[in-house]
């Protein structure tokens, strides 16, 4: 390949993590069909582009230089651009990073701040069952063995409805499930010494850091998988 | 069954920006042992919460004497700082609203105590009672039958037979649709979920409400929007949200909360509805609010602003945890009572330093932030005189919107209010959004149920039919 063409190409994946970040659906497909048409390799066209536009958003939303409905947006824009790739090369889905069982424990039932969480969880790449608000103990580990998650992340805002967490990592130990999924708690009413006390694997404060520390849950996870799109050409 | 409005607000109950005050409000209301809400001064309202437990039977012995041990701690320290009267509230946890038999325990607790220090020392005080909405549990939601609602009603009829005086509640009509609407900024579905869902909802269980007040000879005090604009205000603080949008979020709860008074509560309002100088300014209620003195429930930017023209003045809530002086509820109580004891002197003095108090307070915050901007008296008074012209609370919803953009905008060209370079867009969308919007609901509501996931909530328990799959098979 040419110095001009290598060029022409980190310039257009720079354009289409722009396009990306800004949200600019249009862009995002024009550019996409552009680099698919010159041979470039999808998967390249995935990572390169797409997800890494994502990522900037991610760190862009931990920073607070985006708001949610942005990010919504710029979700939107990259889906729609590896649907794309999907279409003209005919590749499979995304694989996702990893499975997440998700809820509000029972006694309590605020939704909106597990709802950004999942929101952000999947636009970072997991796959998330959504259980709901005031779900039992007994309902979270059905889930978790159900879905085959690798983690399960536990919210409340209620000092009442706290301790429930506990009950709940309990149930799911019960179930025979301790080696197999990871604990992480969120929530207005919960802290790090809380989590610490009730034997989670991990504390979020906010829906960016729940999506790093879910990460990074799966890499210190024997079952985990490891970080990317996973993208499989079929040839 | 419709439930229609008893009262219509076709004029300002504030005539003027120099009647619009903290502790004065056009329509004062009198409880059972002669304390006056809105007369003249401000009183403190504390609500408290229990530690980390888990309510169940079990733990009810627990439940109780924390309940007992927080209420004897403020009402010791307010009869040692001569409060001249206080309101308790019980805010209902979701348990101890399913179980009534527990919420009413709890109620008699607090009630008794009260009872006692008024008679042994003359310690004047109120008990609020604020059953938890737990429609919401089941989803979708069942808004205006089953078991959870009769909870929620037997326990307001019971605990205002046992003595509480003031009832209240935090509603979540509408609130399937306008948790979405704000994740994603969407003014169009915050308008239906506020001007359509919430004000239906707020016609039908605020009916109810008033009827069992008026038979246990309780006060129908009011509603909040804190399932609306309170989430969108936590959400802007996490940087989530635009602080525009919050702002014009929370003016367009005004019409919502205001059909709680066209029914026939009368004050004083909730807490946490940070709206309510909106509902003084237009229904003349006494209201009750809280600012800096709630930083142990959460953070906002409106803790001075808030105080301006209250007639109560609370912590939110606070859970009964030790701190090195005492108790949290009886740490706050304290507070509570300095704050009051405080505007109480400057009114004292005359009209003229109340009034220095209250502009103090509005400056300090409202150019720091469009939240705080829309609740400056003056903007309340503005923006009110314009909604009273409605008659119909959805148009009035889609117009407390429009005003609260235009409001914005012109402050900041005036340099009065500072918003964030990445907001400034925002106020554009926002206003954008609102022209889409047709004048006539039911045009709307035809619009909406193509853009709205209907399988998370019951039209039907909003009184709504569904038109627009009908019309497409038909089509």
């Amino acid at each position: 390949m040419s110095d001009f063409s290598n060029k022409w190409i980190i310039n257009e994946y720079r354009k289409l993590r722009q396009a990306v970040v800004s949200g600019d659906r249009v862009l995002v497909l024009k550019t996409v069909r552009q680099l698919l048409e010159s041979g470039v390799d999808p998967l390249r066209v995935v990572n390169q582009g797409l997800v890494s536009g994502m990522d900037a958003v991610g760190n862009m939303f931990r920073d607070n230089e985006m708001f949610m409905p942005d990010v919504l947006m710029s979700a939107r824009a990259m889906n729609e651009g590896i649907n794309l790739v999907r279409r003209i090369r005919r590749t499979p889905a995304r694989r996702p990073l990893g499975k997440i069982v998700i809820g509000t424990v029972s006694g309590d039932i605020h939704d909106i701040g597990k709802n950004v969480v999942k929101i952000m969880l999947e636009n970072g790449g997991f796959l998330v069952y959504d259980q709901g608000v005031n779900v039992e103990p007994r309902q979270f580990a059905d889930a978790v063995k159900k879905h085959k998650a690798q983690i399960l992340a536990l919210s409340a805002q209620l000092t009442t409805a706290m301790l429930n967490m506990k009950t709940t990592i309990a149930a799911v130990e019960a179930a025979g499930m301790k080696d197999k999924v990871k604990v992480i708690i969120g929530g207005s009413a919960t802290f790090q010494d809380f989590a610490d006390e009730i034997g989670a694997h991990g504390y979020a404060p906010d829906a960016s850091a729940a999506v790093h520390r879910c990460r990074e849950l799966l890499e210190s996870n024997s079952c985990g998988r490891q970080r990317g799109p996973n993208l499989k050409i079929v040839k | 069954m419709d439930y229609k409005p008893v009262k219509t607000f076709n004029e300002l109950a504030v005539k003027s920006l120099d009647d619009f005050i903290y502790g004065i409000a056009p329509y004062p209301v009198t409880a059972k042992n002669g304390m006056v809400i809105g007369g003249g001064a401000v009183y403190p309202e504390i609500n408290m919460t229990l530690p980390p437990i888990t309510v169940d039977e079990s733990t009810m012995p627990e439940v109780r004497k924390q309940y007992a041990e927080m209420i004897e701690g403020i009402l010791k320290r307010a009869k040692a700082l001569h409060a001249p009267g206080i309101i308790v509230e019980l805010e209902l946890l979701p348990p101890t609203t399913i179980e009534p038999k527990w919420g009413i325990e709890i109620n008699k607790i607090l009630r008794e105590k009260m009872y006692e220090y008024e008679e042994k020392y003359g310690l004047k005080s109120l008990l609020r009672c604020t059953p938890n909405d737990t429609r919401e549990i089941m989803r979708p939601p069942l808004m205006r039958r089953g078991d959870l609602l009769e909870s929620i009603f037997t326990t307001f009829e019971k605990c205002a037979e046992d003595g509480a005086d003031i009832l209240s509640i935090e509603t979540t009509g509408g609130k399937e649709v306008h948790d979405e609407a704000l994740v994603t900024c969407d003014i169009r579905k915050a308008i239906f979920a506020l001007g359509v869902l919430g004000v239906r909802d707020m016609r039908f269980i605020w009916s109810k409400i008033v009827e069992i007040a008026e038979q246990t000879g309780s006060i129908a005090g009011g509603d909040t929007a804190c399932g609306f604009a309170n989430t969108a205000l936590a959400l802007a603080e996490q940087s989530m949200i635009p602080r525009v949008f919050a702002a014009v979020d929370r003016v367009a709860t005004v019409p919502r909360t205001l059909a709680g008074f066209e029914v026939g509560a009368v004050g004083p309002d909730k807490d946490c509805g940070y709206e309510g100088p909106y509902m003084k300014a237009i229904a003349g209620v006494p209201i009750s609010m809280e600012g800096k003195t709630a930083a142990c429930a959460h953070l906002s930017s409106i803790g001075n602003v808030a105080a301006c023209v209250c007639d109560m003045w609370s912590n939110e809530s606070v859970q009964n945890i030790k701190l090195l002086s005492a108790p949290a509820p009886v740490v706050y109580t304290e507070q509570l009572i300095y704050d009051c004891r405080l505007m109480n002197e400057a009114a004292a003095e005359g009209r003229s330093y109340a009034l220095k108090l209250r502009d103090w307070l509005a400056d300090s915050d409202s150019r720091l932030d469009p939240q705080a901007y829309v609740l400056r008296p003056d903007i309340v008074l503005e923006i009110s005189k314009e909604l009273v012209k409605e008659k119909d609370a959805f148009i009035a919803t889609k117009k407390a919107a429009a005003l609260a953009v235009d409001v914005l905008k012109r402050g900041m060209a005036a340099g009065e209010v500072q918003v964030l370079p990445k907001e400034k867009k925002w106020l554009d969308i926002i206003s954008s959004q609102i022209e889409t919007i047709p004048d006539d609901w039911q045009e709307f509501w035809h619009e909406m149920q193509k853009e709205l996931d209907l399988s998370k909530w019951r039209p039907e328990e909003y009184d709504l039919e569904v038109t627009a799959a009908k019309t497409a098979s038909a089509g």
